[in-house]
C-alpha cells in the first residue's frame, strides 16, 4: 500500500507502523463521572467496518507523524490521511 | 547423440552448439533452446514422473504453465529441484536430471501405485491412513512423503546472492507478445516511463511461436525490431526473463527477474536472481492466453502435448516430438498446428476434429467429427485410438499428438484482489471481470485471440491508461496481421472407461471429479482441496477450467454458475531465497553493536542477541571453562571492589520542553513536576489497560530538559508510545522528544570502589564526592581533559554505583581510560549475566517481571501509582479485579535445601496440596545462583505473597518432574536497606 503521507507525498506503508481504530484519540476524561467505564469503552470496544475506516499509522521510518488515514477495509482505497495532531485538536483536544 | 527431430529454420543459433546431460546421458542442442526442445529435438520424450502414480510423463507445453517436465538443474551446491524443463534455457554444460522415481525414469519402481491406483483415488489420504492412529507420524507419513517427494535438495548452502530491486514507472506492460509490444510502442513513443517485463528470454511471446506475418515481416522479425526500437527510447526499460508474480495494492507489482539462471554460474558481482517491486501509476496486462487440453483415456502419454506447444516447438525450436504427429483439437486454431508441421515436412498422420462441421483441411488425412479414445505407449506414444464420426474405431501410428481444447486468457493477475473472471460463451473461457485498480487488460488475456486484435487492443489499452495519466498519446502504426476466429465448440473430455487426465502435475482425472461430486465435495473449493486439483506447482493453469467443466457436467449447472477458484499470488513459484534476498544467514536481520564492542571482543567477551543489539554476555578469563566461574568472578569483582557494564543499549530519550514535566507526569504513574534540576527518579509507565509497560529513571538536566531511559528491549515501542501521547492525547503540550539512544555511549560503573575511579576519570573540577553528589544526583561534567559527559547516580546492582555517558564516538575511549584507571582496584567488565544476577540479588523488577500481565500492584509498587493526576493507565488500574487481595505480590524465594537450584516458570503450591491449576498460588519469573549468598534465588508472584514471608511451598515444574521446597523470603536478598548505594 502507498499512503500520501501530508508533508512527505507518497510513501510505502513499509515504513509506518499500524497502530488501530483512531478512536483511540477520544481518550477519556479522567475526573468525569464514570471514567472507569468510559475507559473501558474507549480501550476494549471497537467498530469493525466492512468500508471506511479511520485509523492510527506511525511513520516510524520517516518523520515519526502520527498519521490518521482513511481507508476502505474492503478495497484498500485510502480516500484520506491527515496528521494526527490535526484531527486530534479538531476533536477538542489541546493540553 | 544426433538430433534426429531436429527441423529447419527456428530461432537458434546453430553456430553456437552446446553440450548437456540429462540423467547422465549427453547430448547436444543449440543456443536458444531449453531444456525441453533440445530434449525433444533429440527424440527423447520422456522426461519425468508423476506425482503420485509415477506415471511416465513428457512436457504438455512450451513455457511456464508445464506440469510434467519438472526436473533438478545442475549439481552441487546450485543443485535446483523442480524447475520446468519448458523455460530452462539451455547453456553449456547443463546437467539436468528427472526426479521423483525410485530406480531409473524408464524403470520406476513406485510405478507399482499406478497398478494399485485403486486405492489412490481422490481423497485416499484421508480414508486409507485413518488408524491405527499412532502409525501416522512414524509409518504412513514418512513413506507417503517419500514417494510423493518432488526433487531433491542439495542441503548445502546457496552459493549465490538475490537482490531485491524497487522500480517505478507511468506504465507496466506485463507480457511482450503482439498485444504488450504494442503497448509499450504506444506508451514509449508518447514519452511515458514504460517497464515492460516478460517471462520468456526472447521477447514476442506468440509471434516467436507462429508462422504469421505481421506487415512484410515474420512475426519474431517484427518482435525483433519492436524490441530495438523499445530499446533505443531512453524512457523504456525492457525486463526479460521477468515474471510479474502478482498485483498489490495501489499499483504496486512483484516481479521475479531470473538474472543468471540461464548461465552456469552469475558473473562476478551479478545476482542469481531479482525480486523487483514496481511501483506504477497504470499496467496494461498482456499475459496471453493458455491451451488447454482435451482429457481422454491415457492422454498423459509421452509424446501428447498441446497442439500450440507443438507449433511453438516446431516454429520456433525447430523440433519436433515426433517423426509422425497427429493432431487433436476442438477448435480452428488447432488446424494450424497441422499445417505449421506439415510446412516443415513433419509427416501429419490425421487430424481428429471433434467438430463435424469444422472447416476443411487439407494436405492430412481430416477426420471431422471423431474424437481420440486412448493413447498407447507407456514410454511414449505409438499410436491413438480414434472413434470415427460413423461409430468405427481406428488405431493410427503417431509418435506426437498436438491436443487443443481452446484457449484460457491468463486472468491470473485481474484476480489478485479479489476480481472474479466471466464467463465468455463465444470463447468458452473465463475473461477478466472487476480488474485492480489501474490496470487494463489487452489481447488474449481479454479474450482478442486474433494477432491484429492483440496489436489493436495492446495499442488502445496503453492508450486509455496514458490518457488517465493526462498524457498525450500517440498513435503507434500497426502492421496488417491475421485476424482469424477461433471458433471453438467446447469439448472438455471424452466419455471413456479408465482414467483421463485433468491435473497432470497432481494426478487428478476425470474420474476424481466424478467421485468428488459423488461424495458432496461439489464446490470449487471443495473440489480443488479433495481432489488436490491445481495445487500443485503449476497451480492448474493447464487443469483447473476443464476440472471446472466436468464439474460443472455432473452438477447440471453452468460453468459460470459453478464458479472458479480465486487466483492468488504468485503467478509462478517463487524462490524463497529470492523473497530472502541479503536478509540470509548473518545478515538476516541488521546488527547494532555497542561502543565497547571492539573493546570487548579483545577481551574475548561471549555476546548475546538483545533485539538487535550484540551485547556481552560474561567476559571468560583464562582457566574458565564454565560461563558461571566468570559471572560468579564477575559479580563478587564488582561487589568487593569495582565492575563496568556498556549499558548503551537501554533507551534514552530526550525531553524538552515548558510542558515536559507535565508531558512525564502524564506517561509515567508517579509524579516528575517537583523533580529537582540534577536529580534522576525512578519511573513507571503503565499501558491504558494499568499494566506495567516499562520502567527507567528519568534525570532532570534543567527546568524543561529531562532524559528518560527505557528497557532495551522496549525502546522503540515507548518511544512510539510517548510520540502517540504527545501527538494524539496532548497535541498543543509544548514539549520535543527524540530519541539520543545511538548518540550516547553509557557505561554503569558500579562497586565500594565505583567513586574511587570515576575520580580519577572526571575532571578535578567536578566534585563527585557523596556530599557533592549523592545518591540519585545527576550532572553535566567533563571527562578526560575537558571532554563533555554526563553523570548519573544510580544503581541496577545495589552497590554504589554511577551511570556515566559521552557521545557515542568517545565510548571506546573511555572504556580503555576507566580500565587503566580501575587497575589499581582490578575493576573487572561485566556482562548480561551478572547485571542479571546482580539486580535479582537487589530484587529490582526486569522484563521477566514486567512481563505484559502485570500491575503496579503485582511489582510491589502500588504506592506509586499517583490519584491526584491524570495519568496514562492511572484509571483503568483502579479496576475492582485489579486490586484483590488474592493478588499476585512480588516475592523473593529461595531453597529450603541450599544445595537445590531453582528453575525459570516453576509455579507455586502450597504445602499439602496437589500440584495443580487450581491450587497454583503463583509462578517464579527470574532465577540465579548468587555468588554473594552461595545458593539459588529467585524472584516471582505469589498470591498475597507480601504477607507471606517465612512461608515454605512447593515450587513445581509438572513438565519435567521437578519440584524443591522454597521460603518465600524479601525479595532483596542483598543490602535491604539500601546502605551501600547511598555510601
Amino acid at each position: 500500500m502507498i499512503i500520501n503521507h501530508p508533508l512527505l507525498g507518497p510513501r510505502d506503508s513499509q515504513e509506518f507502523v499500524y497502530l488501530g481504530d483512531a478512536s483511540l484519540i477520544d481518550r477519556p476524561d479522567w475526573q468525569a463521572e464514570g471514567a472507569v467505564d468510559a475507559f473501558y469503552e474507549y480501550l476494549y470496544q471497537r467498530e469493525n467496518p466492512a468500508g471506511l475506516h479511520q485509523e492510527l499509522w506511525f511513520h516510524e521510518q520517516g518523520d515519526r507523524s502520527w498519521l490518521v488515514v482513511t481507508r476502505n477495509t474492503l478495497t484498500h482505497e485510502i480516500t484520506k490521511v491527515e496528521l494526527a495532531r490535526d484531527v486530534a485538536r479538531s476533536r477538542g483536544r489541546s493540553k | 547423440m544426433s538430433q534426429k527431430n531436429r527441423l529447419s529454420g527456428g530461432l537458434l543459433n546453430r553456430a553456437k552448439p552446446l553440450n548437456f546431460t540429462f540423467d547422465g546421458a549427453s547430448y547436444q542442442g543449440y543456443e536458444g533452446d531449453t531444456l525441453a526442445s533440445a530434449l525433444l529435438a533429440n527424440g527423447v520424450r520422456l522426461m519425468g514422473r508423476s506425482f503420485k502414480y509415477h506415471r511416465p510423463r513428457g512436457p504438455i507445453s512450451s513455457g511456464s504453465e508445464e506440469p510434467n517436465a519438472i526436473v533438478e538443474l545442475r549439481t552441487g551446491a546450485r543443485q535446483e529441484p523442480n524447475t520446468r524443463a519448458t523455460i530452462a534455457e539451455l547453456f553449456e554444460g547443463l546437467s539436468a536430471k528427472s526426479q521423483n522415481h525410485v530406480g531409473s525414469l524408464k524403470f520406476d519402481f513406485l510405478a507399482i501405485n499406478d497398478r494399485l491406483s485403486s486405492f489412490f483415488a481422490a481423497g485416499f489420504y484421508y480414508k486409507t491412513f485413518m488408524w491405527p492412529k499412532a502409525f501416522w507420524e512414524k509409518l504412513y507419513e514418512p513413506m507417503i512423503r517419500r514417494a510423493a517427494g518432488l526433487g531433491s535438495l542439495s542441503m548445502q548452502d546457496d552459493p549465490d546472492h538475490y537482490d531485491k530491486g524497487f522500480l517505478h514507472c507511468d506504465l507496466l506492460v506485463i507480457g511482450a507478445g503482439p498485444a504488450g509490444l504494442a503497448a509499450a510502442l504506444t506508451a514509449g513513443r508518447s514519452g511515458a516511463r514504460v517497464i515492460l517485463a516478460d517471462e520468456d528470454f526472447t521477447p514476442g511471446g506468440r509471434l516467436n511461436a507462429e508462422t504469421f506475418t505481421l506487415g512484410d515481416a515474420s512475426g519474431a522479425d517484427w518482435a525483433r525490431a519492436a524490441i530495438a526500437e523499445l530499446t533505443s527510447l531512453p524512457n523504456v526499460r525492457i525486463l526479460t526473463r521477468t515474471v510479474v508474480i502478482g498485483a498489490f495494492d495501489h499499483g504496486i507489482y512483484g516481479a521475479l527477474e531470473r538474472v543468471s539462471d540461464h548461465i552456469a554460474t552469475p558473473a562476478s558481482g551479478k545476482p542469481r536472481q531479482i525480486l523487483w517491486r514496481i511501483y506504477s501509476q497504470r499496467a496494461v496486462l498482456a499475459a496471453g492466453a493458455t491451451e488447454r487440453p482435451i482429457a481422454f483415456k491415457n492422454n498423459d502419454r509421452p509424446g501428447v502435448m498441446l497442439a500450440g506447444a507443438m507449433r511453438a516447438y516446431a516454429n520456433r525450436w525447430a523440433a519436433t516430438p515426433g517423426q509422425t504427429v497427429a493432431v487433436f483439437t476442438n477448435n480452428d486454431d488447432g488446424l494450424r498446428t497441422a499445417s505449421d508441421l506439415l510446412a516443415k515436412g513433419v509427416k501429419v498422420a490425421a487430424v481428429i476434429d471433434s467438430r463435424a462441421d469444422g472447416p476443411a483441411f487439407t494436405g492430412a488425412e481430416h477426420l471431422r467429427g471423431a474424437v481420440v479414445t486412448d493413447a498407447k505407449g507407456r514410454l511414449g506414444l505409438s499410436s491413438i485410438k480414434v472413434k470415427l464420426a460413423s461409430g468405427e474405431t481406428r488405431q493410427i501410428a503417431t509418435e506426437a499428438l498436438g491436443v487443443s481444447g481452446g484457449w484460457n486468457p491468463n486472468v491470473h493477475l485481474t484476480c489478485h484482489q479479489r476480481g472474479l473472471p466471466v464467463w465468455n460463451a463465444e470463447l468458452a473461457a473465463f475473461v477478466p471481470g472487476t480488474l485492480p485498480v489501474g490496470m487494463v487488460v489487452a489481447g488474449a488475456a481479454n479474450g482478442q485471440l486474433s494477432t491484429a486484435g492483440a496489436l489493436a487492443s495492446g495499442a488502445a489499452a496503453a492508450g486509455q491508461a496514458l490518457e488517465g495519466l493526462g498524457l498525450t498519446v500517440k498513435s503507434a502504426d500497426l502492421p496488417q496481421a491475421e485476424d482469424a476466429p477461433i471458433r471453438v465448440t467446447p469439448l472438455w473430455y471424452v466419455p471413456h472407461k479408465g482414467r483421463a487426465w485433468l491435473d497432470q502435475q497432481n494426478d487428478v482425472t476425470v474420474k476424481d471429479v466424478k467421485l468428488a461430486h459423488q461424495e458432496g465435495f461439489r464446490s470449487v473449493e471443495h473440489l480443488k482441496r479433495y481432489t488436490t486439483m491445481g495445487m500443485a506447482t503449476d497451480q492448474g493453469k493447464t487443469s483447473n477450467i476443464s476440472g471446472l467443466a466436468v464439474m460443472a457436467e455432473m452438477t447440471g449447472k453452468s460453468i459460470p454458475e459453478t464458479g472458479t477458484t480465486i487466483y492468488r499470488p504468485p503467478y509462478t513459484p517463487v524462490p524463497i531465497a529470492a523473497f530472502a534476498g541479503r536478509s540470509a544467514g548473518a545478515d538476516f536481520r541488521p546488527k547494532r553493536l555497542t561502543p565497547s564492542h571492539k573493546w570487548a571482543a579483545e577481551q574475548g567477551a561471549v555476546f548475546v542477541e538483545v533485539g538487535m543489539w550484540m551485547r556481552a554476555q560474561w567476559l571468560p578469563k583464562a582457566g574458565e571453562t564454565h560461563w558461571r566461574q566468570s559471572v560468579d568472578r564477575e559479580v563478587l569483582a564488582t561487589r568487593g571492589s569495582v565492575g563496568i557494564c556498556d549499558v548503551t543499549t537501554l533507551g534514552k530519550i530526550d525531553v524538552q520542553g515548558p510542558d515536559a514535566a507535565e508531558f512525564l507526569n502524564r506517561i509515567y504513574c508517579n509524579p516528575f513536576g517537583k523533580l529537582p534540576v540534577g536529580k534522576v527518579r525512578y519511573g513507571l509507565m503503565l499501558r491504558e489497560d494499568g499494566m506495567a509497560m516499562d520502567d527507567g529513571t528519568t534525570a532532570r538536566l534543567a527546568e524543561d530538559h529531562f532524559v528518560t531511559t527505557t528497557t532495551t528491549a522496549n525502546a522503540v515501542g515507548v518511544y512510539r508510545h510517548m510520540e502517540f501521547c504527545r501527538q494524539c492525547l496532548w497535541p498543543d503540550l509544548d514539549v520535543q522528544i527524540i530519541s539520543t539512544t545511538e548518540a550516547w555511549a553509557q557505561f554503569s560503573v558500579a562497586g565500594p570502589n565505583a567513586r574511587n575511579l570515576l575520580q580519577k576519570i572526571v575532571d578535578p573540577e567536578h566534585d563527585i564526592s557523596n556530599e557533592a553528589f549523592p545518591y540519585m544526583g545527576c550532572g553535566e561534567i567533563t571527562v578526560c581533559g575537558g571532554f563533555r559527559a554526563r553523570l548519573f547516580r544510580i544503581s541496577f546492582s545495589g552497590e554504589l554505583a554511577y551511570e556515566i555517558a559521552v557521545p557515542t564516538r568517545y565510548g571506546d575511549g573511555l572504556v580503555r581510560a576507566m580500565m587503566e584507571a580501575g587497575r589499581e582496584f582490578n575493576a573487572v567488565v561485566y556482562g548480561t549475566e551478572a547485571l542479571g544476577v546482580m539486580r535479582i540479588e537487589k530484587g529490582h523488577a526486569a522484563g521477566n517481571e514486567l512481563n505484559g500481565t502485570t500491575s503496579a500492584l503485582n511489582l510491589g509498587m502500588g504506592g506509586m501509582v499517583n490519584k491526584k493526576k491524570d495519568s496514562i493507565g492511572s484509571t483503568l488500574s483502579e479496576r475492582e479485579g485489579m486490586n484483590q487481595a488474592e493478588a499476585l505480590n512480588l516475592v523473593g524465594f529461595q531453597p529450603v535445601d541450599p544445595s537445590k537450584s531453582l528453575l525459570g516458570g516453576m509455579h507455586f503450591i502450597n504445602q499439602g496440596a496437589e500440584a495443580n491449576a487450581r491450587n497454583d498460588q503463583g509462578y517464579m519469573t527470574s532465577v540465579a545462583f548468587s555468588p554473594s549468598l552461595g545458593h539459588s534465588i529467585g524472584l516471582g508472584y505469589l498470591k498475597n505473597g507480601a504477607a507471606r514471608k517465612g512461608e515454605t511451598l512447593r515450587a513445581v515444574n509438572p513438565l519435567a518432574g521437578e519440584e524443591v521446597m522454597v521460603k518465600v523470603v524479601s525479595a532483596h536478598f542483598v543490602d535491604p536497606e539500601g546502605e551501600r548505594l547511598r555510601g
